[in-house]
C-alpha cells in the first residue's frame, strides 16, 4: 500500500517537473530582461493605438493656423506641426498606421511565403527548383527598389504600401520555411508518420509545420520591425500613408524641412519609430534565444 | 549553373515592374513642354510604341552584347553611367562594411562572452540601434550635428579616394556610418550566436581545461572559428547595402547607384533601372557563389 | 645689386604665379540634376540655370521683363507684323573658336524648329523661315503676327549653338555643349557635378571675374542649405520660404529674391461628372472658400504673393479690375445652394509629391471642408500625375507652372481648346478668339485691353483657381559681390566677384 502511494507521489512529482516546451521557452524568455521590457513597450504602443480616440488630446487633423510650428508647451506637449496640428495627437494616431503596416505586411508575407516554402521544400524536384530560382531572383533585387516600384504601380496609399512591403518580404519567408522544412522532413518522427500511412498534406500540416513555427515566429517579429521602417521609408518618399492621415513615416517626411526651426516635428515620430522597432528587434532576439534548442 | 535561370527571372521581374508602372516616359521627358510630335519621336526612338514582349527582346538582345541601352533623361549609355558610378558605390559599400564589421563583430563578441549581463544588453542595444532608426532620419540629424553645428565634416558630396584620401574620407564617413549601422546588427547577431556555439563546444572546453588564459581562449580559438561564417555573411549583405544606399545617397548627395536608381524609377527611365538591377543582381549572385565556395573551403566537414 | 634684382624678379614671378594659381570657383547648389544640356532638347527649369553660364541667347531680359541685347543688338518688327529683322553682335566666337554670324544664327534657329525630339518647336511654331540678310543680320519670317516672338528668343529658343559642333555631335551635343556663353563646358558627372571654366574669348569677358563655375545638384532642401551654411557651396537656388528667417539671421549669408514669373493653382477637370467639374458656380464657390492670405502665412511664412490671375499683381499685365479676393464662406455656401448641390460631396484631389504642395493641399482641404467640399488628397508622383492629367483621370489637380516672361506663355497653352497644357479641358470659342487676337498687337496697352475681356471670361469659368506666386529665393555667401536676382529665376554669372 505504502509503495503504491509512494509510487503515485513519485509519478505526480515527476509529471510536475517535466516542463512543456512552451513553459521552458517562456522561462528562458523571461530571463532576458531586455526582451521582457521590450514586450511591455510594444504593449504600450498597441494600447495607445487602440485607445487613440480616448487618450488623444486633440483631433489629429485639426489645423490651427495661428499656432503653426509652435514649440512644446503646456497646451501642446509635443508641439505643433507645419499646419498647426498637435504632434502628440498625430503620434498617437500614427501608431495605428505604422503598427498596422508592420503587422499586415508580415501577415501577407506569411500567408504567401509559408505555403510556398512548405510545398517547395516538401515536394522538391522541379517545383522546388522553379520556386527557388524565382525567390533568389526576388532577393537579388534591392528590396527598397522593388517596394518603390510596386507601391508606385499600385498607387500611393497605406494599403498598397503594406502590399508592396508584404510582397517584398515574402521571399524571406519562402526561403526560411523551405530551409526548415528540408531539415525537419528527414527527422524520425516524420519518417514514422509516413510509414504509418499518413497522406503528405497531413504530414506537412500536422507534423512539419508545428516544428518550424518557432523559427517563423522569430523571423516574423524581426520582419515586423523591418516593415515598420520600410513604411517610414515609403511614406518619406510619398508612397505610403496619404495626407492628412498621420503615420510616423509621413510625419518625418514633412518634418525634414524644419529640422532647424521646429525639431520637435521630427524628434517625436523618430523616437516612436525607434522605440517600437527596437522593441520588436529585442523581442525577436529574445524569442530566438528562448526557443533555441541548444540553450539550457 | 543556377545563375542563368535566376538572372532570367531577375530580368523579367524588373522589366515587367518598370513597364507596368503608370506613366509614360516620353511624357516625363517632355515635362512642361508639350509637343505631340516631339513626344511621338521620343517614343519611336526608344521602341516605346512596340508591344511589351518585343521591347523585352530588344533589351535582352542588347544586354547580351553589352549594350544596356541609353538613359532617356541624360542620353548617356547605361553601361557608361554604371562604370562611372561603380567606384563610388564600391568605396561607400566597403567603408560601410568595415564600420559594420567593427561595430557588429565587436558587439557580438562582447555580447556572447558576457552573456545576460549589462554588457550584453548594452552591446545588443548599440548594434540594434542601427536597424531601429530610419536611415534617412539618422543621416539628416548627423549632417546637422557634424556639418552645420560643429563644422567638422562636409555636408555632402563625394571626392574620389584616389584624388585626396583625407577629403574623401571626410565626405564618406557619415553616409558609410549610416549604412554600416544597419548591417552591424545582423553581423552582431551572427557573431553572437556563432561565438556562443563555439564557446560551448568541446574544442573550447579542452582549451580551458588546458589552463589557457580566458582572453587567449576567446581571441585565438573561439573567434577564428566563429568569424568565418560572419565574414562571408558580410559580403552577402551587399543587397541590403544597396537598399539602404537608396535613401542615404539621396540625402548625402553621393553620386552612386542608389541615387541613380531612385531618380530613374521616378523619371520612368526604364533602361537605367533595368540595367543597374541586372548588374547588381549579377554581382550579388556572384558574391553568393564565392561565399558558398569559400565557406566550403574553410569548413572541410561540409565538403563530404 | 644683380642678386637683389634677381631676387626681386624671382619673388615677383612667384607672387604672380601664386595669384594665377589662386583660381576662384563659384559653387552653385541646384535643387535637381538637370536633364540633357542641349538647348533644343532640354526641358527642365534647372537646365536653364546651367545654360546661363554656357549658352548665351539672342536677347536677355531685365527686371521689367523687357528684352535687352545679348548676342543680338536689336530688332525691328515689320509694320505688317509678319517679319522681324534682327541685328547680331559682331566679333563673337563660339567656345570652339568658330565665329558667330547670321549663318550660325539661322542654323541654331532651324535646329530648334526641325530637330527630332526638339521641345522648342511649339515655341517657334509661328516662324515660317529664317533668312540671312547679311553676315550680321537675319530676318525671321512669320506665318502670322506673333508678338511674343522676342520673348521666346530670351529663353532657350534664342540660344545659339556652334554649327560645327552641333552637326558633328547630332543628338549627343548635350553631352558636351559648345555655345557662346561666359563659361566653357569642361565636364559633367551625372548627379554629381557640372563644371565650366572661363571662356577667354567671351564677348563680354571684361565682366567675368570668376575662373570656374561648378554646379552641384543636391535635392534635399535641408542638406542644400546646410552645405551653404557650412561653406561647401557659395550659392543655392530654391531656398525654402520657411528658411528665410534663418538665412536673414545668418551674418555669413545673403538672400536675393525676386517675384517669380510663375504661379501655383488648382486645375479643375471640366470633363468630370463631379459637381465641381460640371458647374462654374461650384468652382466659384471653392474659389471663395479659399483664404489665399492664410495659405501664404501658414505654408510660406507670408513670403510669397497670393494671386488670382496667371500673372502676379506686380506684373504690368495684371488686371487691376479683378483684385485678389478675400475668403468669403457665406458666399461660397450661397453659391453651392444656388447651384442645387447637396453637401458634403467628395472631390479627388491629385497633388504632386513634395512637402510644400502637400502642405498647401492640406490647408486647402481644411478650408474647403468648412463649406462642405471634401477634397480627398491623393499624393501622386510626377510621372503618374502627368499621365493622369493628360488622360483627364482627376477631378482637381494642384499644379505649378514655372512661368514665361510674356503673359502669352502663361495663357495660351492653358486655355485654348485642345491645347496641350489645357488639362481642365475648357473650351470656349470666345476665349480662343481673344487669345489669338492678343498675339497680334505689339503695343502693350492694346494687348492689355484684349486681356481685360479675356480675364472676365476666364475668372467666371474658373477652370484654374490661382493660389499664389512663388518668389525666386536664392541664398548666397556674403563673399559673393554683385548678385542681382531677376524674376525668371536664372543665376546670371556675369559681373560677379568672389572675395
Amino acid at each position: 500500500m505504502a509503495e503504491a502511494a509512494l509510487t503515485a507521489t513519485a509519478v505526480a512529482n515527476a509529471a510536475e517537473s517535466i516542463e512543456t516546451p512552451t513553459a521552458r521557452a517562456m522561462r528562458r524568455f523571461k530571463r532576458r530582461r531586455g526582451a521582457v521590457f521590450a514586450l511591455v513597450v510594444i504593449a504600450v504602443f498597441v494600447a495607445a493605438a487602440m485607445l487613440a480616440p480616448l487618450i488623444s488630446p486633440y483631433d489629429p487633423d485639426l489645423q490651427t493656423w495661428s499656432a503653426v510650428r509652435k514649440a512644446p508647451s503646456a497646451l501642446h506637449w509635443f508641439g505643433t506641426d507645419d499646419v498647426g496640428r498637435d504632434v502628440l495627437a498625430r503620434v498617437i494616431f500614427g501608431a495605428r498606421a505604422s503598427l498596422l503596416a508592420g503587422v499586415i505586411s508580415v501577415a501577407i508575407a506569411l500567408l504567401v511565403g509559408v505555403p510556398v516554402g512548405l510545398v517547395s521544400g516538401y515536394v522538391g524536384g522541379f517545383i522546388d527548383a522553379l520556386f527557388s530560382r524565382i525567390t533568389d531572383a526576388l532577393l537579388a533585387c534591392p528590396f527598397l527598389i522593388l517596394a518603390i516600384a510596386l507601391a508606385a504601380f499600385l498607387g500611393p496609399s497605406l494599403g498598397n504600401a503594406m502590399i508592396a512591403i508584404g510582397v517584398t518580404t515574402t521571399p524571406i519567408f519562402i526561403r526560411l520555411t523551405r530551409g526548415q522544412v528540408m531539415v525537419v522532413k528527414v527527422e524520425d518522427y516524420v519518417e514514422a508518420a509516413r510509414a504509418v500511412g499518413n497522406p503528405h498534406w497531413r504530414i506537412a500540416l500536422v507534423h512539419v509545420l508545428p516544428n518550424i513555427l518557432p523559427a517563423l515566429l522569430v523571423q516574423a517579429t524581426l520582419s515586423i520591425a523591418a516593415a515598420i521602417i520600410a513604411e517610414a521609408a515609403l511614406s518619406f518618399l510619398g508612397l505610403g500613408q496619404q495626407p492628412p492621415a498621420p503615420s510616423w513615416g509621413s510625419m518625418l517626411n514633412a518634418a525634414q524641412r524644419f529640422l532647424v526651426n521646429a525639431p520637435w516635428m521630427a524628434i517625436w515620430p523618430g523616437l516612436a519609430i525607434f522605440l517600437t522597432v527596437l522593441s520588436f528587434n529585442l523581442v525577436g532576439d529574445g524569442l530566438r534565444d528562448a526557443l533555441d534548442p541548444r540553450s539550457r | 549553373m543556377q545563375l542563368i535561370p535566376t538572372l532570367f527571372f531577375v530580368s523579367v521581374i524588373i522589366f515587367s515592374l518598370q513597364h507596368l508602372l503608370p506613366g509614360d516616359p516620353a511624357l516625363v521627358m517632355a515635362g512642361e513642354e508639350r509637343d505631340p510630335a516631339a513626344i511621338e519621336q521620343i517614343r519611336q526612338h526608344y521602341h516605346l510604341d512596340r508591344s511589351l514582349p518585343v521591347q523585352y527582346v530588344y533589351w535582352v538582345k542588347g544586354a547580351l552584347s553589352g549594350d544596356l541601352g541609353e538613359s532617356m533623361r541624360l542620353k548617356e549609355p547605361v553601361l557608361s553611367l554604371i562604370v562611372k558610378k561603380l567606384p563610388v558605390t564600391i568605396t561607400l559599400a566597403s567603408m560601410a562594411i568595415i564600420i559594420a564589421l567593427t561595430i557588429g563583430v565587436g558587439a557580438g563578441i562582447v555580447s556572447a562572452v558576457k552573456k545576460d549581463s549589462l554588457w550584453d544588453y548594452a552591446a545588443n542595444a548599440l548594434a540594434l540601434w542601427g536597424i531601429s532608426t530610419p536611415n534617412f532620419w539618422l543621416g539628416i540629424m548627423l549632417i546637422f550635428l557634424f556639418s552645420v553645428k560643429l563644422g567638422w565634416l562636409p555636408a555632402s558630396g563625394y571626392v574620389p579616394l584616389t584624388e585626396d584620401w583625407r577629403a574623401s574620407l571626410a565626405t564618406m564617413i557619415m553616409p558609410a556610418f549610416v549604412l554600416g549601422n544597419a548591417i552591424a546588427a545582423i553581423l552582431m547577431r551572427h557573431t553572437r550566436s556563432a561565438m556562443l556555439h563555439v564557446l560551448e563546444s568541446d574544442y573550447i572546453r579542452t582549451a580551458r581545461a588546458k589552463g589557457l588564459l580566458e582572453h587567449s581562449v576567446i581571441f585565438k580559438h573561439a573567434l577564428r572559428n566563429a568569424l568565418t561564417p560572419v565574414i562571408t555573411l558580410g559580403a552577402l549583405e551587399f543587397g541590403t547595402l544597396l537598399s539602404g544606399a537608396v535613401l542615404t545617397e539621396q540625402i548625402f548627395a553621393v553620386p552612386g547607384f542608389g541615387k541613380l536608381i531612385v531618380d530613374a524609377v521616378f523619371n520612368r527611365d526604364y533602361a537605367v533601372v533595368q540595367g543597374v538591377v541586372l548588374v547588381t543582381a549579377t554581382a550579388y549572385m556572384t558574391l553568393n557563389l564565392l561565399a558558398d565556395m569559400a565557406y566550403i573551403l574553410v569548413n572541410p566537414r561540409l565538403r563530404g | 645689386m644683380r642678386a637683389f634684382q634677381l631676387a626681386t624678379a624671382a619673388m615677383l614671378l612667384l607672387v604672380s604665379a601664386g595669384i594665377a594659381c589662386a583660381q576662384t570657383t563659384l559653387r552653385i547648389g541646384l535643387a535637381e540634376d538637370p536633364d540633357i544640356l542641349d538647348p533644343t532638347l532640354a526641358r527642365t527649369y534647372v537646365g536653364r540655370i546651367v545654360f546661363a553660364s554656357f549658352c548665351d541667347k539672342l536677347f536677355d531680359i531685365d527686371e521689367k521683363l523687357n528684352a535687352v541685347p545679348q548676342l543680338a543688338l536689336g530688332y525691328e518688327t515689320a509694320p505688317d507684323g509678319l517679319s522681324v529683322t534682327i541685328k547680331l553682335r559682331p566679333n563673337v566666337k563660339f567656345h570652339d573658336g568658330e565665329p558667330f554670324n547670321a549663318a550660325a544664327a539661322k542654323y541654331s534657329l532651324e535646329r530648334h524648329m526641325t530637330m527630332a525630339g526638339s521641345f522648342r518647336r511649339p515655341e517657334l511654331a509661328a516662324v515660317d523661315r529664317v533668312e540671312v540678310v547679311d553676315p550680321l543680320t537675319i530676318k525671321i519670317v512669320l506665318k502670322a503676327p506673333f508678338a511674343p516672338l522676342i520673348a521666346q528668343l530670351t529663353d532657350r529658343s534664342g540660344m545659339m549653338v556652334s554649327p560645327k559642333a552641333a552637326t558633328e555631335a547630332g543628338d549627343k551635343f548635350g553631352l558636351h555643349p559648345v555655345c557662346a556663353g561666359p563659361y566653357k563646358f569642361v565636364e559633367r558627372v551625372p548627379q554629381d557635378r557640372i563644371v565650366g571654366e572661363k571662356f577667354a574669348d567671351y564677348w563680354n569677358k571684361d565682366n567675368v571675374h570668376i575662373d570656374r563655375v561648378v554646379y552641384l545638384p543636391i535635392s534635399d532642401d535641408t542638406v542644400r542649405l546646410a552645405n551653404l551654411k557650412s561653406g561647401g557651396l557659395d550659392l543655392i537656388e530654391r531656398a525654402l520660404a520657411t528658411d528665410i528667417k534663418d538665412i536673414r539671421a545668418d551674418p555669413k549669408l545673403k538672400l536675393a529674391t525676386a517675384l517669380g514669373l510663375g504661379y501655383t493653382g488648382i486645375d479643375i477637370n471640366e470633363r468630370s461628372k463631379n459637381p465641381l467639374g460640371s458647374s462654374a458656380a461650384v468652382r466659384q464657390a471653392l474659389d471663395a472658400a479659399i483664404d489665399r492670405e492664410a495659405i501664404n502665412q501658414v505654408v510660406f511664412n507670408g513670403e510669397f504673393v497670393p494671386g488670382n490671375q496667371w500673372v502676379s499683381s506686380e506684373n504690368s499685365y495684371y488686371q487691376q479690375a479683378f483684385p485678389v479676393p478675400k475668403r468669403d464662406v457665406a458666399k461660397a455656401k450661397a453659391l453651392l445652394k444656388q447651384a442645387g448641390v447637396t453637401t458634403p460631396f467628395d472631390v479627388d484631389f491629385m497633388v504632386p509629391k513634395g512637402a510644400e504642395p502637400q502642405a498647401v493641399a492640406e490647408v486647402v482641404q481644411a478650408m474647403a471642408g468648412e463649406v462642405g467640399i471634401n477634397m480627398k488628397i491623393r499624393v501622386t508622383e510626377f510621372a503618374t500625375s502627368l499621365k493622369q492629367a493628360e488622360a483627364g483621370e482627376y477631378q482637381a489637380y494642384l499644379l505649378g507652372w514655372s512661368g514665361r516672361s510674356d503673359p502669352d506663355g502663361n495663357l495660351y497653352s492653358f486655355y485654348k481648346c485642345k491645347a496641350p497644357l489645357n488639362y481642365p479641358g475648357s473650351c470656349n470659342p470666345d476665349v480662343d478668339k481673344l487669345l489669338d487676337e492678343s498675339r497680334v498687337p505689339s503695343d502693350q496697352a492694346q494687348r492689355k485691353a484684349i486681356y481685360e475681356k479675356l480675364t472676365r471670361l476666364l475668372l467666371d469659368d474658373v477652370s484654374i483657381i490661382y493660389l499664389y506666386h512663388p518668389r525666386v529665393l536664392i541664398a548666397h555667401t556674403v563673399r559673393l559681390d554683385g548678385y542681382r536676382q531677376l524674376p525668371d529665376g536664372l543665376v546670371r554669372v556675369v559681373g560677379l566677384r568672389l572675395k
